[in-house]
């Protein structure tokens, strides 16, 4: 009875555990117990968990090397950007807001899952030629896949060139007007969870352990009934749509501005540090070393320049000394069994079926 | 109908004739053997009759419904399966995931259902893995089921391919060279194994072989092939005495 009681509670050890870390991140943001400065630290953290995240699925999970993350994170950065401005803002090109400032609040999602489906979209550009090729020819394709969203940004007068564009700051402050709590990181919060969610879901399930099986052997996968074009475009599409919802966020910053300059090779490189340093097809160890790396750039901002030289520095000791990064492709709680026994569900123990 | 018909299947490696003209019909409930030298187009018919390779020319029909077109994975959902001659396992994969993912032609449930992981897609993911185990069980490999597949022993590895094959719920299995690398003990029980699974599944088997005393043992019929071109047919004691056979292939090893 009381096994039983203890077992149902625990489902809730972990959801209570969030709840608990939104209410002190949300809650100190609101109150003003947390600066404006570390707000935006945490604001970048939660954009780095989202992009570390996402990419873990296709060079962790799936083994590819795509390094133009920053490409759909770009997608998604303007296609929100436009669309909250457009329909939310006063603008000089889209003129008055389409739609009263107050409908920002429940239509901001909205346009964040646009731009995550925009991003997912130009994913199936990198899709395509995952059928034929692989390594380090994919990753020339992904590289170029980055600069050509990049220089087609920059074309476009319309929304800024090479200027980048404005007028989020405009949503951002219409929205707080309203209700005066912190938007952005309310849902940028969300914005993790979801990542989280559908990876790990995807991931432990039958359909999406293809990913795993293709990493391992492609040609007995497709021989042995995985469709792998359907895994790898459903892969490619979801890791590009989350990191467009990284993007979408990442448009509403307090700078209020976005540049193409921001999505360069640098900043898919950057996310790729962090996938490997965290540990490829471990989720826990992407978190962590998203959380670390954001910690750590910030940590080091007085060296300036400098910084560049100490960070890649940290990068090879640490790989030197865990060349499969912080949890390799472990979870926290193949690391530490007792947290399973706190937080861990059902589905993870599975059992067989006895009597 | 035979089950499995092959009509005139060709395939070019550029100039080199890797497989000319072959042709076969498999009874349902037959176990037939493919033998010849080393190099002689065996493995390749397998890959062409899976749909690894595209074949040059020929047809390939199972129950009926033209193969030669599809996708690997098509062909495979349609009821063949194979292992393969080096063993091909997901490594860092565990036992019971290979044997999972092995189903996925079968899995019911959609994409959505999948990141939302509702109702539905939770019985069918138990019945999967209920599945799994049991089949694992036949196998003898209960124990063994959250092992990575990498760290099981050789024997191991080749019954867990036999069984992720089995997993995929075929008609028709293709065992290429099952015995490698065993030793004879080992060889005995594999016998038992393949005449076992015969039963219990009612499998058509279709097996590549280089060690006579398993193909002699359990085939109903064998062809020989060399370079690529069918050079005899028949029972194992017709096959044995076939001089063509003896020359291109027995010979070596008669004397």
């Amino acid at each position: 009875m009381r096994k039983e009681k203890t077992k149902t509670m625990r489902k809730f050890y972990l959801p209570l555990a969030v709840l608990l870390l939104f209410v002190v991140i949300i809650g100190g943001s609101w109150l003003r117990i947390l600066n404006e400065y570390w707000q935006l630290v945490l604001l970048f953290m939660g954009i780095n968990i989202i992009l570390t995240v996402s990419l873990n699925l296709i060079n962790g999970y799936m083994g590819e090397f795509s390094c133009g993350h920053a490409g759909f994170m770009a997608v998604g950065a303007y296609v929100t950007g436009i669309l909250t401005v457009w329909l939310f803002a006063e603008d000089k090109v889209f003129g008055p807001p389409v739609l009263p400032a107050a409908w920002a609040i429940p239509l901001f999602p909205v346009a964040l899952i646009a731009g995550a489906v925009a991003a997912s979209l130009v994913g199936l550009l990198v899709a395509i030629p995952s059928f034929r090729t692989r390594g380090d020819y994919l990753a020339i394709i992904t590289l170029a896949v980055n600069y050509i969203v990049k220089s087609a940004i920059e074309n476009m007068e319309v929304i800024g060139g090479p200027r980048g564009f404005v007028g989020m700051k405009r949503v951002m402050n219409n929205m707080a007007d309203v209700l005066d709590v912190p938007w952005l990181l309310i849902w940028t919060f969300i914005g993790i969870i979801v990542t989280i969610l559908i990876i790990r879901n995807f991931t432990s399930s039958t359909l999406g352990k293809g990913v795993e099986a293709i990493r391992e052997d492609e040609i007995a996968a497709e021989l042995m009934s995985v469709n792998t074009r359907r895994v790898k475009v459903i892969a490619f599409m979801l890791s590009c749509g989350l990191a467009g919802l990284a993007g979408g966020l990442f448009a509403h910053w307090p700078g209020g501005y976005v540049n193409p300059g921001t999505f360069t090779i640098l900043k898919s490189t950057e996310v790729m540090v962090m996938v490997y340093l965290g540990g490829m097809g471990s989720i826990s160890g992407s978190i962590i070393s998203a959380v670390g790396f954001t910690l750590l750039l910030e940590l080091l901002r007085p060296l300036g320049v400098f910084k560049w030289v100490v960070i890649p520095l940290l990068l090879v000791v640490m790989m030197l000394l865990r060349p499969t990064g912080i949890l390799g492709n472990r979870e926290l709680t193949d690391v530490f069994p007792r947290l399973r026994a706190i937080f861990g569900s059902e589905e993870e123990s599975y059992a067989p079926a006895s009597d | 109908m035979p089950l499995l018909q092959i009509r005139a299947l060709t395939h070019l490696f550029g100039g080199l004739r890797a497989v000319y003209d072959f042709n076969l019909d498999l009874e349902e409930g037959e176990l037939v053997g493919l033998i010849g030298p080393n190099g002689a187009g065996k493995t390749t018919i397998f890959n062409l009759v899976t749909g690894a390779y595209k074949p040059t020319e020929g047809q390939v029909q199972l129950n009926g419904d033209d193969l030669v077109g599809l996708r690997p994975h098509q062909i495979t959902a349609r009821g063949i399966a194979r292992t393969f001659q080096t063993i091909r396992l997901w490594n860092k994969l565990t036992v019971l995931d290979n044997i999972c993912i092995a189903r996925a032609s079968r899995i019911r449930y959609s994409l959505p259902d999948s990141i939302l992981h509702g109702r539905r897609y939770r019985e069918e993911e138990r019945q999967i893995k209920d599945q799994a185990i049991e089949l694992l069980a036949v196998f003898g490999l209960e124990q063994q089921t959250q092992e990575l597949a990498t760290n099981l022993p050789y024997g191991a590895q080749r019954r867990v391919e036999i069984a992720r094959a089995l997993a995929t719920e075929p008609r028709v299995l293709l065992l290429d060279e099952p015995a490698a690398g065993m030793n004879p003990g080992e060889i005995e029980e594999l016998l038992a194994l393949i005449q076992q699974i015969r039963q219990d599944f009612g499998l058509t088997i279709w097996i590549i072989e280089h060690q006579m005393r398993v193909i002699m043992n359990i085939c109903e019929r064998i062809k020989v092939i060399d370079f690529g071109e069918t050079i005899a047919e028949g029972t194992p004691i017709e096959i044995q005495n076939n001089p063509k056979v003896i020359e291109a292939y027995l010979g070596e090893e008669a004397f």
